[in-house]
C-alpha cells in the first residue's frame, strides 16, 4: 500500500469534497479496495472513510418498495425480513457471493463498485487497459476463462464479478447518488457501462459522487431464482449466473425479468428476452429462442468459448425450474 | 550414549504389541493441540524479537534474462527504508527436498517470471512492501524462452525407462486393449502458512525461526547458501503451518532474512506474500500421460504401458515421478514405461504432496476403468485379478500387500454394487448420480533418523530431535511410542521438535517421517529398556513397564537412582530398502452428482480403505487419510495452475483463483484402516500415511463422473466446461 | 483523539500509520499472533476475528476504521487452561492438523453458532424464512470462507455439529 491520508468523512457533503480529487477515494467496507491497494492496483493518496455517515438503513419506501442504505452490509441486506420475503432473488444472489466474513463487511454501495477479477488487471506487472490505459489487454490471447462473451471491446474483455447487482438488475433497482451539485437516481441497469474504448470507466459515477442507497420497486412476487455456476461449490466467482423473476399465468409467461452475471462488463440485461418469453408457453424451443437472443452477439476468446453453451444450458435450467416452480 | 541400529532384515517381532502401557495406536488427541486451538502455538513469523526489521522480496517481471541494474536509490530515500539487499548469495528458487546444498543460480540471472532478485528492508512491513513495489530494476531480456512443455526440448529420465517384452505386439494380440492419453494440470502446495523467517545474528552465530519441513537438510543448505559453517547456525521450526512439499528445501526468504540481518546488524523478518508463495516456491508439474493396457478376455493384463511428459526448469534434477507406482501396481509381462522432462521457464517443479502418484495414479486408475468397461468386468474385480505376486519388473517380493484386502473391505463398507455397470442410470432432478472406484498406492520411503530420549527419575521422559511436525502428528506419535516403550502415559512424555540443537531427524517429507523418526525413538527407548532391565535384574524382553513402574512394582525413578537415563537412537535403513518393494495400498470409492445442464460435479460421499502398516495413532492417521482424500477432490475437480502462454507467468497466483477445495466441496468422508504389521517397512512395522490418501482418489471421482453422466474425460481437473463439452443435456 | 479499539476487553490505541490493517495491528502491534495471516487478501479466512459480534476478515480492514469497536480474537475465546467448548471440540475431533487455519476456523465457527441462532439463511438453506435446520451442509457452506489445506474439513464439521447440537438441545 502506498501511504495515504485517512480521514473520517464527517458528513455526506464533506465526503463528496474529500473524494472529488482524482487521487482520492472513498472507503466503506474496504473488502475490495484494500485488496487492490495492497496490490497497488489502486493507489489513492487520500481515503475518506464513509462508515459513520449513517446511511446504513433498510426501510420501506413510500411506494411499497425498499430502500437499501449504501452502507448497509451485504449480510444485513440478505437477512432483512423484507428482502427475504419480497425480494428473494436478491437475498439468494448475495448469499451466493463471497463468504460470510466478506458479506459481513462488504457494503451495498461498495458491492456495486467492486472491480473485475481479471488476472491481468490485478497484476500490475502485466498490461491492462483498465488499470493503465493504452498498455494493452493481457487477457485477449492470454488466460481468459473467466472473461466476457458479451459487450466486449478490443480494449477489454473483463467481467463485472458481483452477484448482488445481477439480482438488482433483474429487479430493476435504482441507485441513489449524491453529488457535489445535485443528487440523482440512476437505474441499476444503466449504472454499469461496457468497456468500449474507455475500459477504466466502469460505472456512471462522477468524481465526488457517493452512492447513498439503492431502491427496489414494489415487490412483484413470482418465482425468483438466482442460479450461479461456479468451479467450487462455494466461494468462487460465477462462470455464469442468472437472476430470474418469472411469473406464469394460464400456462404462459406473464413476466420474465432476467439478468446475467459472468458474461459481461456489467450485469447483462436484454429487454428482448422478456419480449420473446412473455405471452409464450414454456418449452425447450422457446428457451432456445431466448438463448439465441441472449447469445446472438456473443463472442468467445478461446478459453471462455464454453460460456456460450454454458449460458444457453443454464438459461434452460433456470427457465425450466421457474416453469416447474410456477406451475 | 548413542545407539545405532541398521535394519537389514525385517523385524517381525512386533515388540510394540507386547508392551503394557497400551497407548500406541490409540486415538490420542494431539499433545500440542491445546496450543493450536487457542492460538498460542508460535509459527515462524510470530516469535517476539526486539528491534526486528521487515523485509519484502522483489521479484522479476521477465521469464529469462538478466537483472542488469538495481536502482537502490529509487527506494532508499523512502520513509523507513533501511536497505536493499542484492547480495549474490540470495537464492532465487527453493532447494529440492533432500538437496543438502543451496540452489546455485544467483539473483542476477532470471530463469522464470516472479523469481526473487532483491530484498527491500524497512522499519515496518507497510514501508517495506510499498518500497518493494517501487524498486527500479533494469533487465536484459533473453527472448524466446521455452514456456510450453508441449513444444519444448525434452530429456528422457533413463532410470525410469522400462522395456520388457513387446508391448506393441501384446496390444495387437489383446482381447481388450486401451490406449488413452490423460493430462493433469500443475498443482500448488498452498500450505496455509506462507513461508516465513526471522533471522538474528549474535556475532557469527545465526538463529533463524523458519517454516521448514527438513531441518536436517535445510541447515546444510543454508550454510552452503551463506558460506558459513553449519555449527554456527541454529534453525527452529517448532510449528509449521503446513508443508506438502513446499517447505522441503531451503527457500528464498530464509537466505534473504539471514543476509539482511547480517548486513543491518539487527534481526530481520521476511514473510512471502501469498502471491509470492505461488510464484517462487514449488509447483507440481503438469503432466501428459499415455496409458496402454492389453488384457486377455478375462481381464488379465498382458501388457502395460505408461509414458509421461512432465516439465521443469533447465538444470533441475527433479522430474515428477509419475510412474512410481506404475512400476509395480499391476502385472503384465510386456511393459513399456518412460518419463520425459520438458525444459521450460516456469518456477521450479518439485514435490507437492505425493509427488508422482498424485498425478500418475489418477491417469492409470481412470484407464483401468476404461478397460473394465471394455472387458465387461467389475472394476474392483479387474484390479483383484491383476495384483502381481511380486514386483513385475524387478522381481522383488513385496514387504506386505494389502490391496486386495483394501478393495474388498472398501467395497463392502461403501456398499459397492458389483453388478454390470452402465453410465447414465440414475437421475435425480437436474443431477446425474454415479459411483466410481480406484486403487491407491504410494511407495514406502524411510530414512536415517536420530532422536534423544531422556528418562527422568520423576517418571517423565523427554524426546528431542530436529524432526518437524507439519500437522502430521509427529509430536503425538512420538509421545505414544516412547510412552508405550517406557510404560508412561503420553502426557508425561515431553516432545521437543524442530530445533537443530537436537539430534538430526529425517525431516517431514515423502511420508517417511513417522516410520523413520518413530524407529529412532524406538531404538533409543529399547536401549533405555535394556538399561532398566539390567537394573531390575530381568531380561529386556521380559521387562514389563506400565504407569511408570515395573510389573513387580518398582518405580522407574527408583531404578534410575536419581539420575537421568539418556540414549540417542540412530536408526538407519539397511538392506530392507533393497530387498523388498514396499508400498502402502488402498482403495477409493466415490459417489458424485453431475449437473446435466451445467456440468458442475459435487462429491456426495467418498470412502478410502488403506493399509499402511501399524497404525500409530488412530485419530491422527485417520486425519492424514481425510486430508489426502480432500486433496483428491481438488485434483479431480478444481485445482489447476494456469500459466500465461506469452511470458510464462503464473496467472492464478492466489487462493481466490487457484481453487483448493472449500468446506462445501468436501462431503462426509469415511476411512477404513486395514491394520497390518510390515516388519520390512520399519522396526515399528509402520509405513507412511501422509500421501497415500490422495494417490488415485481423483480417478475414483473421474470414474464416477463417467458412471453418472457418460462423460469420459481425459483431462484433470474436470471443471464444468470440460464436463459440459462431452455431456448431452 | 481517536477512540481506542477494545481487543479482548482491553482498550488499545489506534496505530499511527493508517495503512496498518486490523490483522497486522493484532499480530504485530499487540503481539496477538493467534490471528493468522494466510493470504492477506480475504481469500483464506485464517485472519477471521469477531468485531462487535460479527465475524470478518481482519486482513481486509484498516485498524483505523475500527475506532470504538470491540474485537474478539482467538485469545479472547479461551486459553489452554480454559478452552471454549468449540476449542475443546476441535481438539477432541482432531479438527486441525498443522493448526495454522485453526484460530480462524474457530472464530468463524463461534460466530456461525450465533448466526444460526438468529436464523440467518445461507446459500445452502432451502428456505430463506423461518428457522434454519442445522445440517452438515449448512455448516459446510457457512464455513467455506475458511480454507484448510491439511484437509481437516470433515473433522471440523463434526466438531461444530457437536457444539451446535448441544446448544440447540
Amino acid at each position: 500500500m502506498r501511504p495515504f491520508e485517512f480521514t473520517r468523512a464527517p458528513s455526506l457533503k464533506e465526503a463528496g469534497s474529500l473524494t472529488a480529487a482524482s487521487d482520492s477515494m472513498a472507503i466503506a467496507g474496504g473488502t475490495n479496495l484494500l485488496d487492490l491497494m495492497k496490490l497497488q492496483v489502486e493507489t489513492p493518496s487520500r481515503l475518506a472513510d464513509l462508515n459513520r455517515l449513517g446511511f446504513a438503513q433498510i426501510e420501506d419506501t413510500d411506494d411499497g418498495g425498499l430502500l437499501l442504505g449504501a452502507l448497509a452490509t451485504n449480510t444485513e441486506t440478505a437477512v432483512h425480513p423484507r428482502v427475504r420475503r419480497d425480494y428473494p432473488v436478491l437475498a439468494r444472489a448475495i448469499l451466493a457471493g463471497a463468504t460470510q466474513q466478506l458479506r459481513n463487511k462488504a457494503t451495498n454501495g461498495g458491492n456495486l463498485c467492486q472491480r473485475t477479477r481479471c488476472f491481468y488487471f490485478t497484476n500490475i506487472d502485466q498490461p491492462c487497459n483498465k488499470r493503465e490505459p493504452g498498455s494493452g489487454c493481457g487477457a485477449i490471447d492470454g488466460i481468459a476463462k473467466l472473461h466476457a462473451i458479451l459487450g466486449t471491446s478490443d480494449q477489454c474483455i473483463a467481467t463485472y464479478p458481483g452477484d448482488m447487482a445481477v439480482a438488482l438488475s433483474a429487479l430493476d433497482a435504482t441507485v441513489l447518488v449524491s453529488g457535489p451539485g445535485t443528487d440523482r437516481s440512476v437505474p441499476l441497469r444503466e449504472f454499469h457501462v461496457l468497456p468500449g474504448d474507455t475500459p477504466w470507466v466502469e460505472n456512471v459515477l462522477e468524481r465526488g459522487e457517493i452512492i447513498t442507497g439503492i431502491t427496489l420497486p414494489p415487490p412483484v412476487g413470482g418465482t425468483q431464482l438466482y442460479r450461479k455456476v461456479r468451479e467450487r461449490s462455494s466461494y468462487a466467482f460465477a462462470l455464469v449466473s442468472i437472476a430470474a423473476i418469472v411469473e406464469i399465468a394460464d400456462g404462459k409467461f406473464t413476466r420474465a425479468d432476467l439478468a446475467f452475471g459472468g458474461l459481461a462488463h456489467k450485469p447483462w440485461h436484454d429487454p428482448h428476452l422478456a419480449d420473446a418469453l412473455v405471452g409464450q408457453a414454456p418449452s425447450r424451443e422457446l428457451f432456445d429462442t431466448a438463448a439465441d437472443i441472449l447469445l446472438e452477439d456473443a463472442r468467445g476468446y478461446g478459453e471462455n468459448d464454453f460460456k456460450i453453451p454454458l449460458a444457453r444450458r443454464t438459461l434452460h435450467a433456470v427457465l425450466q425450474q421457474a416453469a416447474e416452480d410456477a406451475a | 550414549m548413542k545407539v545405532h541400529f541398521k535394519q537389514d532384515e525385517p523385524d517381525n517381532a512386533n515388540r510394540l504389541d507386547g508392551m503394557k502401557q497400551d497407548v500406541l495406536g490409540k486415538p490420542v488427541s494431539r499433545v500440542e493441540g491445546l496450543a493450536k486451538v487457542t492460538g498460542t502455538a508460535p509459527y515462524a513469523a510470530e516469535y517476539p524479537v526486539a528491534n526486528c526489521a521487515e523485509g519484502v522480496l522483489v521479484t522479476s517481471t521477465i521469464a529469462r534474462g538478466d537483472a542488469t541494474h538495481i536502482d537502490k536509490d529509487s527506494v532508499l530515500s523512502m520513509p523507513g527504508v533501511l536497505a536493499v539487499i542484492d547480495d549474490e548469495r540470495l537464492t532465487t528458487r527453493a532447494a529440492q527436498g533432500t538437496a543438502n546444498e543451496a540452489p546455485k543460480q544467483g539473483p542476477r540471472q532470471v530463469c522464470y517470471w516472479g523469481q526473487p532478485i532483491a530484498l527491500v528492508v524497512a522499519e515496518s512491513f507497510e514501508q517495506a512492501r510499498d518500497a518493494a513495489k517501487h524498486l527500479g530494476v533494469e533487465y536484459r531480456e533473453e527472448g524466446g524462452a521455452p514456456l510450453d512443455p508441449a513444444s519444448a526440448e525434452t530429456e528422457e529420465q533413463e532410470d525410469e525407462t522400462v522395456r520388457q517384452g513387446d508391448l506393441a505386439q501384446a496390444m495387437r494380440d489383446a482381447a481388450h486393449s486401451v490406449d488413452v492419453t490423460y493430462t493433469t494440470k500443475g498443482h500448488a502446495s498452498a500450505a496455509m502458512e506462507p513461508h516465513a523467517a526471522i533471522a538474528e545474528w549474535e556475532g557469527d552465530r545465526l538463529t533463524v525461526h523458519a517454516s521448514l519441513q527438513m531441518l536436517n537438510y535445510n541447515i546444510s543448505e543454508l550454510a552452503d547458501a551463506l558460506g558459513v559453517e553449519e555449527e554456527n547456525i541454529r534453525l527452529v521450526s517448532r510449528f509449521v503451518g503446513g508443508g506438502f512439499g513446499s517447505k522441503l528445501g531451503i527457500s528464498e526468504e530464509v537466505v534473504a532474512a539471514a543476509l539482511a540481518a547480517r548486513e543491518l546488524g539487527r534481526p530481520v523478518r521476511v514473510v512471502l506474500s501469498r502471491q509470492q508463495v505461488f510464484q517462487c516456491i514449488m509447483r507440481r508439474s503438469e503432466t501428459t500421460q499415455r496409458l496402454r493396457l492389453a488384457a486377455t478376455s478375462d481381464g488379465t493384463l498382458t501388457g502395460f504401458g505408461h509414458e509421461a511428459l512432465v516439465s521443469n526448469l533447465p538444470g533441475e534434477e527433479f522430474a515428477e515421478p509419475v510412474l512410481q507406482s506404475s512400476h509395480f501396481l499391476y502385472g503384465g509381462e510386456n511393459r513399456e514405461l518412460m518419463l520425459m522432462v520438458a525444459r521450460i521457464h516456469r518456477m521450479t517443479a518439485g514435490s507437492v504432496r505425493a509427488p508422482g502418484e498424485a498425478a500418475g495414479m489418477p491417469a492409470l486408475e481412470a484407464a483401468m476403468d476404461v478397460l473394465a468397461e471394455k472387458a465387461g468386468i467389475d472394476p474392483v474385480e479387474l484390479r483383484l485379478r491383476n495384483i502381481p505376486e511380486k514386483n513385475p519388473e524387478e522381481g522383488l517380493p513385496f514387504s506386505s500387500h494389502t490391496l486386495a484386502q483394501c478393495l474388498k473391505q472398501g467395497a463392502d463398507a461403501f456398499g459397492w454394487d458389483s453388478g454390470p455397470r452402465r453410465p447414465r442410470q440414475r437421475r435425480e432432478g437436474e443431477w446425474w448420480i454415479g459411483t466410481g472406484m480406484a486403487s491407491a498406492a504410494r511407495v514406502h520411503n524411510i530414512a536415517e533418523a536420530r532422536a534423544r530420549v531422556t528418562l527422568r527419575p520423576d517418571g517423565t521422559a523427554l524426546v528431542e530431535t530436529d524432526m518437524t511436525d507439519i500437522g502430521t502428528g509427529t509430536y503425538t506419535i512420538l509421545a505414544q511410542i516412547a510412552g508405550e516403550m517406557l510404560g508412561l502415559p503420553p502426557k508425561t512424555v515431553m516432545v521437543d521438535l524442530g530445533d537443530t540443537a537436537h539430534p538430526r531427524g529425517p525431516g517431514s517429507g515423502g511420508s517417511w517421517g513417522a516410520p523413520s523418526i518413530g524407529s529412532a525413538v524406538y531404538v533409543a527407548c529399547k536401549a533405555i529398556r535394556e538399561e532398566l532391565a539390567a537394573k531390575a535384574g530381568v531380561a529386556e524382553d521380559r521387562l514389563e513397564l506400565k504407569k511408570g513402574a515395573t510389573s513387580d512394582g518398582q518405580e522407574i525413578g527408583d531404578l534410575l537412582g536419581g539420575k537421568d537415563l539418556v540414549r540417542e537412537g540412530h536408526y538407519e535403513p539397511g538392506d530392507i530398502e533393497d530387498d523388498y518393494t514396499a508400498s502402502g495400498f488402498g482403495a477409493f470409492f466415490a459417489e458424485v452428482r453431475v449437473n446435466a445442464y451445467t456440468g458442475e460435479t459435487r462429491v456426495d460421499r467418498m470412502l478410502g480403505a488403506f493399509g499402511f502398516g501399524r497404525v500409530l495413532n488412530a485419530k491422527t492417521a485417520r486425519s492424514q487419510c481425510l486430508g489426502g482424500i480432500t486433496w483428491s477432490i481438488g485434483v479431480a475437480l478444481t485445482e489447476a495452475l494456469e500459466f500465461d502462454p506469452r511470458d510464462g507467468h503464473l496467472v492464478n497466483c492466489d487462493l481466490a483463483e487457484y481453487h483448493v477445495p472449500v468446506h462445501r466441496d468436501v462431503p462426509d468422508l469415511e476411512v477404513a484402516m486395514v491394520e497390518e504389521r510390515d516388519g520390512a517397512a520399519s522396526p515399528i512395522q509402520a509405513k507412511g500415511i501422509g500421501e497415500l490418501g490422495m494417490c488415485g482418489g481423483a480417478a475414483a471421482i473421474a470414474n464416477a463422473i463417467y458412471n453418472a453422466c457418460g462423460a469420459r474425460l481425459f483431462d484433470y481437473p474436470m471443471t464444468p466446461d470440460r464436463v459440459l463439452s462431452v455431456t448431452a443435456d | 483523539m481517536a477512540e481506542p479499539i477494545t481487543v479482548n476487553g482491553t482498550p488499545q490505541p489506534i496505530p499511527d500509520d493508517p495503512r496498518v490493517t486490523l490483522l497486522d495491528f493484532l499480530r504485530h502491534d499487540l503481539g496477538l499472533t493467534g490471528t493468522k495471516k494466510g493470504c492477506d487478501h480475504g481469500q483464506c479466512g485464517a485472519c477471521t476475528v469477531i468485531v462487535n459480534g460479527i465475524r470478518i476478515n481482519s486482513c481486509l480492514t484498516l485498524a483505523a476504521m475500527h475506532e470504538g469497536d470491540s474485537v474478539t480474537t482467538i485469545e479472547g475465546l479461551g486459553t489452554p487452561d480454559e478452552p471454549s467448548p468449540l476449542q475443546r471440540a476441535f481438539l477432541e475431533h482432531d479438527g486441525f492438523q498443522c493448526g495454522y487455519c485453526t484460530p480462524g476456523q474457530i472464530c468463524s465457527a463461534t460466530a456461525l453458532l450465533q448466526e444460526l441462532a438468529e436464523n440467518w439463511p445461507s446459500d445452502a438453506s432451502e428456505k430463506l424464512e423461518g428457522s434454519i435446520a442445522i445440517t452438515s451442509e449448512e455448516i459446510r457452506e457457512r464455513m467455506s470462507g475458511n480454507l484448510c489445506r491439511c484437509g481437516a474439513y470433515a473433522n471440523i464439521v463434526a466438531a461444530i455439529e457437536e457444539i451446535a447440537a448441544g446448544e440447540t438441545a
